[in-house]
Formats: structure tokens, sequence, C-alpha cells
């Protein structure tokens, strides 16, 4: 499990490294995956039932980690729409999706 | 808070209301007015403290300030403290009233001129009042800053720029390595009262931080007091309009060096180092300064000069009398704390002779347009009451009676000529030097003093060379002079009221052998006999009018020296240097390259994350907690690699999207699989969300193409990628394997009666950590409000690229 999370983030920034502003959107993408799942193995896994009260009386599992990764997704999901459409912006704009090309003045 | 407190307070107070007062009264009455009442009425406030320290006590009233690090704010009036107070304040109130008639209430941005004045005045008070060294250092700093302020009043003019930054430079420099040296003297005593250091001097002499904080202090109070080789900074300075030069440059805020030796002398003094220092650096400087002064052709520049070395004679003063504390008491002793109050009765007398002397050369400015020698001379008809004071001034500090400035000039004299004799610190080889250097000081003290006077006021009247029609000035100008002026006489002839009353107790602060009233006598007179300290004298003035007759003949040396080997061309060439080089060196890491600052970044993570794992051993693998791989465990986990390796690999935008869509189903599948239905909800409809968006983009992106990118760079990439990976997955791991704590969910389990909720995470997200949720949503619609106007907003032309940037 925590190699998979090493290999996502290893993916991620590979994509991110690169110069394709796609490619480092999805890049982000796979490395805010990695980050769920690492915070979730943090929290011990498969240790007991859901964390639902009433539903059986098991030790369920850590409720907390769950909170977490439930509010990063959906900051996550705000990043990237943002992300993604100023990266359309600026394709629009700049007529290139090239961070290199992107880049203002040398002399600045 | 008592009434001192506020005194101290009120200059700042009375700064912010001082732009009201511009805009009210502009341009009826000028501002100056109506600050001059702060000065005037904290000088009335201060004089009631005089029969109090006169006899022998001192006031301390504290307030807590920041009590939880022992940082009071505490006032503290002795006879120094009480000598520098009333300075401040008097000539401050003079300079002020000076100004009024200076500074044109039309043409001057006058609410920026007191104001600097007024926070000037506050840090100036609250400096020498206050005990708690951090609090002295906060003051220290503000009074730095003033003076930049001020110094570049006009900063229209690129000199003012450059003198500001200049003096702005080497005073910060300084006061942080006495920072460092406050700091070290708590470390030591383990208090930040300076009394209590005081008490405490005998435990921290045998100290390995004593001579380290020792300098450290001392470069403060040479920086601010413009001490060979700090001096450069001041003449500089006098770019600053003549009533600041007048007050900060020459009578108060440089002598904030003087004051902080002179406090720390009862911690310091009395070994040989402290004397050394202080008094070599002062003779040094004494020198330097009066020969310096001489080939000024710009009165302010000789002022500036005069000033330095003045400060000098005062400093070396003050080292000479720390000797008395070696002795303790008794004869020897008295013979040395002679020349501690020699050094207060200069200070007075440099505040009141070179005071004057600066509102007469800013009169001259002002009335004729320049400063230049060269340009001036006869004045002496058109302006008799400026001559007159010009005389007045100039003999004082040239050390000619009937003024002041022969007083304690014969008072340096017998404490040179009583240090040569001295048989401690190694004097008896090296003490000879001391009467040669004062000496020949004050030949050139005596030949600048000529040239100020008779270079101006008699001569040829050049009116071609002038820009304007000469006359005298008005009188409210010539009031503040006046009053120094007769200052210079009256302490001529009463020295001793003013040793009684001030002199003495300032220095029984200095000296705390001596800080009852009656321990010793010290008479302070004009004429006392035919002895060595007049053959001096008289040597001064006869070499001196020599010199100052044929000075023609001899000017020409000073050229010989050559301008590459000066201080002043080290400072400039290092800053230069230092500017070149900071900015080549920036501009070699700051490509503006995006993926380069990722670079960076990843591999400061690698680099900290895996040194701290490595380093504190941090790195532990248990697999105890690991739970088994089911079998559809495995297969998720290869079908999420595959997943992953497809967006690695894919020549197609589409292909990439929909891997990496798939990743995110799979990965709410797996969290089916970790009892977490929640989440694995929420990531398929946001998983969904985003997929369709990228599709919709997708529309409109480029085609990813594949370019022909160097290995170079793709090695860089794939190898800082593989230590992200390795390093985050070590991490995971240790973190898997090391539990420090009980997990706190089980605090939640009571869910359901506190918040009504059967579901815990549901609980926690809505109730437990609400504001947390409650930012999550300012989040999102901040990020929506910024998709919806980069969707919607049409800027045209510039504001479009500049965006896109």
């Amino acid at each position: 499990m925590s190699l998979l999370v090493g290999l996502f983030f290893a993916i991620g920034t590979y994509l991110i490294l690169t110069k394709s502003l796609l490619r480092i959107i999805l890049g982000t993408s796979i490395i805010s995956h990695g980050v769920h799942l690492l915070i979730l193995t943090m929290g011990g896994l498969k240790t007991g039932g859901p964390p639902l009260l009433g539903l059986q009386d098991l030790p369920f599992t850590d409720a907390l980690p769950q909170a977490l990764i439930l509010t990063a997704i959906v900051i996550n999901f705000a990043t990237t729409a943002l992300f993604l459409v100023l990266s359309y912006r600026a394709y629009k704009v700049l007529g290139t999706d090239d961070t290199d090309q992107m880049r203002g003045n040398h002399d600045e | 808070m008592s009434w001192l407190h506020i005194m101290v307070l009120v200059p700042f107070l009375f700064a912010i209301i001082v732009p009201v007062i511009y805009r009210m009264v502009t341009p009826r009455i000028h501002t100056g007015w109506f600050v001059l009442i702060v000065p005037s009425v904290i000088f009335l406030y201060l004089l009631k403290y005089i029969p109090i320290v006169s006899n022998g006590d001192s006031v301390f009233i504290s307030v807590p300030w920041i009590p939880s690090f022992g940082i009071n704010y505490t006032t503290y009036i002795d006879g120094l403290s009480l000598v520098f107070g009333l300075l401040i304040t008097g000539i401050g109130a003079l300079v002020v009233l000076y100004s009024i008639y200076y500074l044109s209430k039309l043409k001057e941005s006058l609410h920026n001129f007191y104001i600097y004045l007024l926070l000037f005045m506050g840090a100036m008070l609250g400096l020498v009042f206050s005990d708690n060294i951090l609090v002295l250092y906060v003051f220290w700093e503000l009074t730095s800053i003033s003076s930049f302020l001020l110094i570049a009043y006009w900063y229209q003019r690129e000199k003012s720029r450059y003198g500001a930054q200049k003096s702005m430079n080497i005073t910060i420099f300084g006061g942080l390595a006495m920072l460092a040296g406050f700091i070290m003297l708590s470390m030591m005593t383990e208090t930040f009262s300076i009394r209590e250091i005081i008490n405490q001097t005998d435990s921290i002499y045998e100290h390995s931080l004593f001579l380290p904080a020792m300098i450290l202090l001392l470069i403060g109070a040479f920086t601010k007091s413009a001490q060979f080789p700090f001096s450069i900074w001041l003449p500089d300075a006098m770019e600053a309009p003549t009533p600041i030069s007048a007050y900060l440059h020459s009578a108060t805020m440089v002598k904030a060096g003087i004051y902080l030796v002179a406090r720390m002398t009862p911690i310091f003094g009395g070994t040989a180092e402290w004397f050394w220092l202080v008094s070599s650096a002062g003779l040094v400087t004494l020198l330097y300064g009066s020969l310096n002064a001489v080939k000024q052709t710009d009165l302010k520049a000789l002022l500036a000069y005069s000033t330095i070395s003045q400060l000098g004679l005062i400093m070396s003063l003050l080292g000479m009398g720390s000797a008395s504390l070696y002795y303790g008491r008794g004869d020897e002793a008295s013979m040395y704390a002679a020349a501690v109050l020699a050094a207060i009765f200069h200070l007075i007398n440099h505040s009141t002779f070179k005071g004057s002397l600066f509102m007469v050369v800013g009169i001259i400015d002002h009335e004729t347009g320049t400063r230049d020698i060269r340009r001036l001379g006869g004045l002496m008809h058109l302006m008799p009451i400026s001559f007159t004071l010009a005389i007045i001034g100039g003999f004082s500090m040239a050390g000619l009676p009937p003024f002041n400035g022969f007083l304690s000039k014969e008072m340096f004299f017998t404490a040179v000529l009583n240090a040569s004799d001295m048989s401690i610190f190694s004097m008896e080889s090296l003490g000879v030097i001391f009467p040669v250097i004062a000496w020949a000081a004050s030949v050139f003290t005596f030949i600048y003093s000529m040239i100020i006077i008779f270079k101006t006021f008699t001569g040829k009247y050049k009116p071609k060379k002038l820009e304007k029609a000469v006359h005298e000035a008005p009188v409210g100008m010539l009031v503040p002079p006046v009053i120094l002026s007769s200052l210079v006489i009256i302490i001529f002839f009463f020295p001793n009221v003013l040793s009684q009353y001030i002199l003495k107790p300032a220095m029984g602060a200095v000296l705390p052998a001596y800080s009852q009233p009656g321990e010793i006598e010290i008479k302070i007179s004009a004429w006392h006999g035919w002895n060595a300290e007049l053959f001096m004298t008289i040597g001064v003035v006869g070499a001196g009018a020599l010199l100052y007759l044929y000075l023609k003949k001899w000017i020409g040396i000073y050229s010989i020296y050559p301008y590459s080997m000066t201080f002043n061309n080290f400072y400039n060439q290092g800053l230069g240097k230092m500017e070149d080089m900071s900015f080549s060196l920036t501009k070699r890491y700051m490509t503006g390259y995006i993926r380069d600052y990722f670079v960076y970044i990843f591999t400061f993570l690698i680099i900290i994350v895996g040194g701290s794992l490595f380093y504190f051993d941090g790195a532990a693998f248990d697999a105890s907690n690991n739970a088994p791989v089911s079998i559809y465990e495995g297969v998720l986990i290869i079908s999420m690699l595959t997943a992953a390796l497809t967006v690695l690999f894919s020549k197609s935008r589409l292909t990439a999207i929909v891997a990496v869509g798939a990743l995110g189903y799979l990965v709410s599948l797996f969290f089916v699989i970790f009892r977490a239905p929640d989440l694995a909800l929420t990531q398929l409809v946001v998983e969904t969300v985003t997929t369709a968006l990228f599709l919709l983009c997708f529309y409109h992106l480029p085609e990813m193409r594949r370019k022909a990118e160097r290995v170079k760079f793709r090695m860089t990439n794939l190898v800082i990628s593989i230590g992200v990976g390795a390093i985050v997955a070590i991490l995971a791991l240790s973190a898997n394997g090391t539990r420090l704590f009980k997990p706190i969910a089980y605090y939640y389990e009571n869910s359901y009666e506190l918040a009504g909720a059967r579901n815990i995470v549901n609980a926690i997200l809505v109730d437990f950590r609400g504001i947390d949720t409650m930012l999550e949503i300012f989040v999102l619609g901040i990020a929506s409000l910024g998709v919806y106007t980069l969707v919607k907003l049409r800027i045209s032309g510039r504001g479009k690229s500049e965006r896109a940037k």
C-alpha cells in the first residue's frame, strides 16, 4: 500500500516536471490521490467496520483520517477545476501550453 | 504609567496629530509653532528632577510590558540620563524654533519633517531613560530610522538618498552588533535591567563572553557616535536640512554612542581592554576628524568632521576616566574621575557651541545660497550678529577664554597628562602618546575654527559668486543661536553651578563610587596658575595661528593621500560589489522557468525529509500493523498501477484523461474496501465531475505533443521523481510502523449523544470541526468565482496578456 503511494508520487512528480500544462494538471491529480491514500494508510487499514454507529458492535476504523480525506477530496476538486480553467484561458490567450514559452521577457 | 512614561510617549502621540494640524493651519501659521510646545513642556518638566538627582537620588518607575519575557518599560532617571534628557529637549526646542524660519511653510512638506523630528525626539528620550536593555535597543534603532528619514528629507536629491542609505547601513550594522552584545550580557547575568547587571559586575568579569560582549557593544557605540573608522557616514549625513544637522548629527543622536559607553562604564570599566579600546578609538578619531576638517571647503562638511573629532575627544575622556574604576577610591581614582566629569562637561559645551555654529552656517546658507568657503567672504559688515555668534562658537571650539570650550579643553589636557603618568595597563611605555595626539589635534581644531570664522566673514566680499543679495537673517532665526551662545559665555563664568547640579550627578552615574554628593571635590576654574595645561594651550594658539596664516603653503599635502585608500572608497566599492554579486547569484537560480522552481522544491523535499528521516533514525518498518493483502486488493493495485503508467506513457491526451479518471474510480473502490463508505461516495461524484471538466477543456486544449526533450532533462526529472516517490513511500511505511499515540477517534464515539449523528465522519465534519468545513466551503466558493471569471471575463489587449502571465 505504501509502495503504491510512493509510486503515485513518483509518477505525479514526473508529470509535474514536464512542460505541458495538461500533464502538470494530471500530475497534481495523481499526487492528490497519493495523498488521500497516504492519510488513509496512516489511520491504519482494515482494523474494523465502517465508522457508523449502531450498525454492528464491532470496533470501527479511525474516522478522523476519513474526515480529513473527505475535506481533501473536495478541495482538490476545487483546485483542479481552477487550474484547468486557468490553463485553458492561458492557452486561449497565448496560443501555447508550454510553460517555457509562457515565460515573460528575458530581461525581467 | 506615570507622568514620566507619558513624557517619553508624548512626542510619538503628538506626531500622530501633526498631519491634522498641518492640514488645518497651512498656509496661515507655520506648523512648527505647535510642535514647539512638545520639547518645551518636556524640558520644563525634566527641570524638576534636577534637585532630586543632585542629591544623589535616582527615580525608578517600572511598567510591565512583556512580563513573560522579563521585558519591562522601565524609566530610570539618574544624573546621566537627565543630562541627555535636558539636552534632547532643550536643543530640540531651539531647533524647532529655528526650523520655523529655516523651512518655508509654503514650499516644504512640513508635516513629514515634524513627524520625523518628533519620532526622533521620542526615540531618543526613550533611549536615555530606559533601564531595560532590550527596550533601549528598540529605541536605539528607532533613532537610526528617524535619522535615515530626516537625512533623506529632500529625497529628490541623489546625495541625500546616498547619505541616508549610508548612515542607515552603518548605524544599523552597529545596532545589530550591539544587540548581540546585549544578549550576551543578559546571558551572563540573566537579567535585562542595566542596574541589576551593574550589581553583578564582579561575577561576570571572568566569564568567557565578557570580552565579546564588550567589543560588540563598542561597535554599536562607535558606529552611532561616528568613531573612526565608522565615521564616514557623518559627513554624508550633512545633506539633511541644517536644523537636523544641528540637532541629530551634532547635539543628540551621535551622542547616543557616548551615552552607551558612559552607561556601560560601570560594567566594563576598570579593565585594560575597555580602557584601551575606548580611549584609543577616541584619540584616533579626534586626530582624524581634526585633520580632515581643515581641508574641507563646504562649511557643513567642515563642521561634520569637527563633530567627529569632538566626539572622539569625549570618547577618549570616558576611556581615561574608566581607569578610576580600577583604583576604586582614593586620590588616583578621583584624578581619573575628573576625566569623566570633563567628558560630560565637554558634551554639554559641545552641544552649545556646535549647535550655535551649525545654526550660523544654516543662516549663511539660507541668506547667501551657498556654503562653499571659496565663494564666501567679507560677510562681516553684512551680517554682524551672525559674525559675533560665529566668533563665540568658533573661539569656544578652539578652546579660548572666555568661553566654555576653554574650560573643558583645559580639563582634557589635565586628563591626558594624568593618563600619561599612569602606571597600569602598560601605560608606562605608551602613555606619552596621549598628550602628543591631544596637542596635535587641538592645533588642527584651532585651525579649522579659524577657517570657519575668518574665511567666511573677513576677506573680500564676492557678490558675483552669490545667488542672492545678502542681508542679516530674520530675528527668529537668530534667537536660538543667541541663546546657545549666551550659554557658552555663562557656563564659562559659572561652571561650578552647572557642575554641582548636573555634572557631578552624571559622573556619579558613570562611577558608582561617587554617586553620593560631597564624595569628591572637583573645582572647575579658568585660572589655575602657570601650569602645563596653560602652556599647552598657549602652544596650540601659537602653532595654530602660524599654520593658519600659511595655510595656502601646506594645504596641498592633503592631496597626496590617494582617494582609493580612504574608507569612503572601500565602503562604496564594497557596496557595489555586493550588489553585483547578489544580482548575479540570484540571476543564476531565478531562471524564470517554472520547471526549474519545481526541481528546487522537490529536491529540497527529498533532502530535508529524507535527511531528517535518516538523521533522527525515523525510518522504521513494522509489519505488525499491516493488513494482509487479499485478492481483491491485489487486482485493484495492479489495475491502478496500469492506469497510472498509462497516464505517464500515453501519447494521446484522451487516453491520459480517461486513465486519470479510471485511477480516481479505482481509488474510490479502495475506499470501499477500507471501510470508508462516505469517501467512496464523494470520490465517485468528484471524479465524475472532474473527468467531465477535463473532457470539456479537452476540446480546447492542444494535442499533447511529445517534444524532443533532451535526455538530460528527462533524466533529471526521472531521478527527482523516483526520489520523491521513494521518500514518500518510506514515510508512509514508517508512519505505519510507528504509533506514538493512541488514535483519538475514540473520543468521537459518543457522537450520537453529542451531535445526534450515527455517522461519525459526518459528525466530525459538520459538528465537531464545523469551522473547518465552513472554510472548505469558502475555498470552493472562491475557486468557483475564479473559474467563472476566467471563463466569462473578456479583457482586451494588455490586461489579457498580463493575466495570462
